[in-house]
């Protein structure tokens, strides 16, 4: 397994140099070193000298990829590319372009609020929908299974905007129960946690009650369970001990792979909750042309995203002893 | 939801349940009744180091903070300039080539130089700041800090000894000289640099110095300005300085009413400088440093920025006298007492308009903006146009005030454009024609509730040179009939099309129909609706609008380079002189030649003479006069579509007191006063919890799961045979 790791690791190289020279191909197709320096300086009253000047502070004055008028391996190390990206793999992340703000220190900061919502969100939405499913599962084919599939896809057709919206306006404006929002710091952050991971449930519970009904219909036709029943073990006794534990691998593939995406926040949600977590830092810094902060934040989701990926292979070996990783 | 989840939150509710007070209430249960007040900000402040901050969003926070040697009289309109940390509004000497004094009436041609003498009120001082802390042999504490002194060191707060001294008039050198400081990039640097004597080559010179420190291997060491001296500005003694300026710039006391010229102590700067505090976040542009009324106690804009009264603040009095109806409106109630009244002020992070909206009418706002969408909720217009609070607010004792704003949206012709622009005849009706066509009224109606009025030319009401009545209405667009301006018939504009060559919409010479091109950034929904309208307005003349919609790095690069042909732009007034809209239109600013502002590219010899004389003159009969004159040329011209002035309209509480809406003066937080035991009240009265939402979940979840386990345990009990049955 361990030759497997290490293998896995080193495949995550080439795949973040990759993510990495797209990001910043994309990011210059669009925004110029120009643009971001007129983005910064201020509309009103920029001089082209200002510009210069903020591009040669910043080391925005070199070419993007290749230093042609450069010697030797400063025809690569003499460019943007290299200053403001390679650096990255040491987890260097620079200042932000638009505030100077270490960009290291402002995700740290930033990612607990946004795991104080994910985590619950993650968590109950998971244990709600997996026991919603299995109720339904229990009940298939009936009037109750039906309402449950209907309830469904009525909550799939809704935005989440609308829950969002709608959440605030029952729970905190008519029933004045909670408060809109906002966020506090330490234990004091509960109340404000309340409406978003109900939000958060709620809005999930469609696409992920139907998903996990539909992986249990699928393992509840399998041979072993008519082996069960013939035995006269109850149907619950064989959803939860056999079916749940054989349901594992298909809901590990959908679970663990998120797990540390949940340090990144929800953009939509955080906005409306006012929760300063690192959903809409990456927003932000696209709307503010802050190169240093959107390839800090892509190589952030891509290095975590390969995290859960192998995160989720682990977890194979853990439910399925015949896996072995090699 | 599961029976699971609920039992999850349930103990959140009853945790909610042993709360004293509103359920809803965002902010700490001590804070209930302190004399705080509450507002928001929707985007995170970039710069708060006043050389660098510029924009509305850092300034609410700046201007309480600095205080600059003048500020603007609070109550009087048109808006006057005071003194604030000057004794007095400073008048310029004049002097000419040989140095000698000239009277104030002197042509312009014979002023070498302004002089402006700054005395300051003896006795300010500094907020409490670590940078100030001394050792008891008088040695600042907290200079040349190792890595080992900052181990435990995170905030500011974190340097537990604090001190204070004597604002001087060489912090306000020291801040002018700032201006040019090769790693600050400040946005004034260009502008002052023109006028400040040897700003110009002093920042030149920093930078050399800069470029040389950064071979050294010393990039980030800290430069001592005083070391480097500037030539137009000085020392005359500890409370007072001297700016000389080239030429003449009457404009120049507006600057001195704006942070950029607020002081800066020297161990500010170096302590700041520090490398451990730097890699720390810990920054003048974090926390600033100021002698203001407020200072910043919480600086997590990702959540709240909290200001807190300044203990060492001199102190000043609320103002005595202000506009006729002020005394009518309570504004002078608290003439003369001492300000500012507010203990402390917490802004919180509201990225979205409905929850602050909604926060708002719950009273934990105490002031808000109206939104689009809230608008009808809030305000309705009676029959005679006249706006007045709807009854719900009303019932909450809400009070509304409304100014237009001194800035201006127009529609701009480029006027490089072979079409559009030039000075022929044909195209100066063409532009006519469509100004005509293109209902700003209609515009103002239906995209901005009526938040705002058409324009007549580039100069906004409450700004000199804005003319009221008759004699200001655009006479090309409009005409005065039954006391009010009459928009001309689209008869008149289909007429000048015809002059124009382009009868019907097409081109008489070629019989092409004339399709035109708006360059813009639009994105969503609301922009479409906008944009279809404005289809429909040029469809009048039966012309084919095209939109070209772009992002908006693209969009400012077709204006810089003169690619776009109509397009919407807007200005926001840095002061009230109409010299900051006039030179919009000015030869010399025209963005593709000079990287100006003149975004039309529009040149006029004759508006262009009036321009230079007008700049500089002081206000009166003989500058309203030119300003006509000039106004009646872009007019007869129309490089510009004039489009709008918009109209602000601004809520508060009825525990809210001296509010009276000031666009150009951002320092207006010491004013106002709040009655806290009001607020907490009418809070309490109107946030009671509603209960039997919680007591219909419990009670529908606990039915669903009794009824699914009787029905389990049913058909368990059940027998093979109707289990068979169900299953097929």
């Amino acid at each position: 397994m361990l030759r497997y790791l290490v293998r896995r690791v080193l495949y995550a190289f080439p795949i973040l140099i990759g993510v990495n020279i797209i990001t910043f191909a994309l990011f210059f197709v669009v925004n110029t070193p120009d643009d971001m320096a007129r983005m910064q300086l201020g509309v009103k009253r920029v001089t082209p000298e200002a510009i210069e000047n903020w591009k040669r502070d910043r080391e925005y004055d070199r070419p993007l990829l290749w230093n042609a008028d450069a010697e030797g391996i400063g025809r690569i190390r003499d460019t943007i590319f290299w200053n403001h990206s390679i650096r990255l793999f040491s987890f260097d992340f620079g200042r932000a372009e638009s505030d100077g703000r270490e960009i290291g220190h402002e995700i740290l900061a930033r990612m607990g609020p946004s795991f104080a919502i994910a985590l619950p969100v993650f968590l109950v939405g998971l244990a709600t929908y997996v026991s919603f499913a299995l109720v339904m599962a229990l009940f298939r084919a009936t009037t109750l299974d039906l309402f449950g599939v209907v309830l469904c896809v009525v909550a799939m057709a809704i935005s989440s905007m609308f829950y969002i919206i709608g959440g605030q306006f029952l729970v905190s404006k008519l029933w004045n129960l909670v408060p809109i929002s906002g966020y506090a710091s330490g234990l004091g952050a509960w109340r404000f946690m309340i409406l978003p991971v109900l939000v958060g449930l709620v809005s999930n519970f469609g696409e992920a009650g139907r998903w996990y009904r539909t992986i249990f219909l699928e393992e509840i036709q399998k041979e072993y369970v008519r082996t069960a029943r013939a035995k006269g073990l109850s149907e619950w006794r064989i959803l939860v001990h056999h079916v749940l534990r054989n349901a594992l691998i298909p809901i590990l593939t959908g679970v663990v792979a998120v797990i540390p995406l949940l340090f990144l926040g929800s953009l939509v949600m955080e906005s409306f909750f006012g929760i300063p977590g690192l959903g809409s830092y990456t927003i932000d810094a696209i709307g503010a042309q802050d190169f240093t902060v959107v390839r800090s934040m892509v190589f952030l989701g891509s290095l975590l995203y390969i995290v859960g990926l192998i995160l989720t292979d682990l977890s194979y070996t853990l439910v399925d002893p015949r896996i072995r990783l090699q | 939801m599961s029976a699971r989840a609920l039992l999850a939150v349930l103990p959140c509710f009853l945790a909610l349940g042993a709360c004293d007070g509103p359920w809803n209430d965002p902010y700490p249960a001590t804070d209930r009744t302190a004399n705080t007040l509450y507002s928001a900000f929707s985007e995170r402040p970039k710069h708060l180091d006043p050389v660098q901050s510029y924009s509305s969003n850092e300034i609410t926070f700046t201007a309480q903070i600095y205080a600059p040697p003048l500020q603007y009289h609070y109550l009087k309109r048109p808006f006057e300039l005071m003194p604030q940390s000057a004794i007095e509004v400073p008048t310029p000497r004049y002097l000419d080539t040989a140095g000698r004094t000239l009277p104030a009436d002197a042509p312009e041609a014979a002023i070498a130089v302004s002089v402006y003498e700054i005395r300051l009120k003896p006795g300010m001082r500094y907020q409490p700041h670590p940078a100030f802390a001394r050792r008891p042999d008088g040695t600042l504490r907290y200079m040349n800090l190792t890595r080992a002194d900052l181990a435990g060191v995170f905030e500011l707060s974190d340097l537990s000894e604090v001190g204070t001294r004597e604002v001087r008039a060489e912090d306000f050198v020291y801040q002018i000289k700032r201006l040019a400081h090769p790693r600050l990039h400040s946005p004034i640097f260009g502008l002052m640099a023109d006028y400040i004597v040897g700003l110009k080559a002093y920042g030149a010179a920093l930078q050399a110095f800069d470029v040389e420190l950064a071979k050294q291997g010393r990039k980030e060491a800290w430069i001592d300005l005083r070391e480097h001296s500037l030539q137009g500005v000085e020392v005359v003694d500890d409370l007072t300085f001297r700016v000389t300026l080239q030429g003449r710039y009457p404009q120049f006391v507006y600057w001195l009413a704006m942070p950029f010229f607020a002081p800066i102590p020297h161990e500010v700067d170096r302590f700041y400088a520090q490398p451990g505090l730097i890699e720390k976040n810990i920054t003048l542009d974090w926390y600033p440093v100021g002698s203001g009324p407020y200072m910043l106690s919480v600086n997590d804009p990702n959540r709240q920025m909290v200001l807190e009264r300044n203990p060492n603040f001199y102190g000043e009095t609320y103002p005595e006298v202000g506009e006729a109806v002020d005394r009518a409106d309570g504004l002078l109630e608290d003439a003369g007492k001492p300000i500012p009244f507010i203990d402390r002020a917490v802004y919180s992070l509201e990225k979205e308009q409905i929850p602050y909206w909604n926060k708002f009418l719950q009273g934990w706002y105490d002031a808000s903006g109206i939104s689009s969408d809230a608008f009808d909720q809030a305000v309705q217009v009676g029959g005679g146009g006249q706006v007045m609070l709807t009854q719900e607010m009303r019932d909450k004792g809400i009070d509304l005030k409304t100014a237009v704003a001194p800035s201006t949206f127009y529609m701009g012709f480029n006027m490089l454009d072979p079409v559009v622009g030039g000075e022929s005849e044909r195209s100066r009706k063409l532009r006519r024609a469509i100004s005509i066509a293109v209902d700003y009224e209609e515009f103002v109606t239906i995209f901005t509730n009526g938040r705002g009025i058409a324009a007549h030319g580039p100069i906004p009401p409450g700004i000199f040179g804005y003319r009221d009545g008759p004699s200001g209405i655009n006479p090309y667009v409009y005409d005065w009939a039954n006391g009010q301006p009459r928009r001309k018939s689209i008869d008149e504009a289909r007429r000048l099309m015809e002059e124009a060559g382009y009868r019907n919409g097409n081109d008489d010479e070629t019989g092409v129909p004339l399709v035109l091109y708006l360059d813009a950034t639009a994105r969503g929904p609301d922009d479409k609706a906008r944009l279809d309208w404005l289809r429909k307005q040029f469809a009048k003349l039966d012309v084919n609008l095209v939109v070209r919609a772009t992002d908006y790095n693209r969009f400012q690069e077709k204006v810089r380079k003169g690619n776009a042909q109509i397009f919407y732009w807007g200005w926001n007034a840095d002061y009230p002189d109409p010299e900051n809209f006039l030179f919009l239109l000015h030869g010399a600013q025209g963005k593709v030649q000079f990287h100006g502002e003149n975004a039309a590219n529009w040149v006029n010899t004759e508006f262009d003479r009036l321009f230079e004389r007008m700049k500089n003159m002081d206000n009166g009969p003989e500058r309203q006069q030119i300003i006509d004159q000039m106004v009646e040329i872009a007019r007869r011209d129309a490089p510009w579509l004039w489009g709008l002035h918009p109209k602000e309209y601004g809520l508060a509480h009825t525990w809210v007191h001296n509010r009276k809406p000031n666009q150009i003066a951002n320092n207006l937080l010491k004013y106002q006063r709040i009655d806290p035991q009001l607020r907490a009240q009418l809070r309490q009265r109107w946030n009671p919890p509603v209960l039997w939402p919680i007591a219909a979940l419990v009670g529908g979840v606990a039915a669903f799961a009794a009824l699914t386990v009787l029905t389990y345990r049913r058909r368990e009990r059940s027998t093979g045979r109707g289990t068979v049955a169900a299953e097929a």
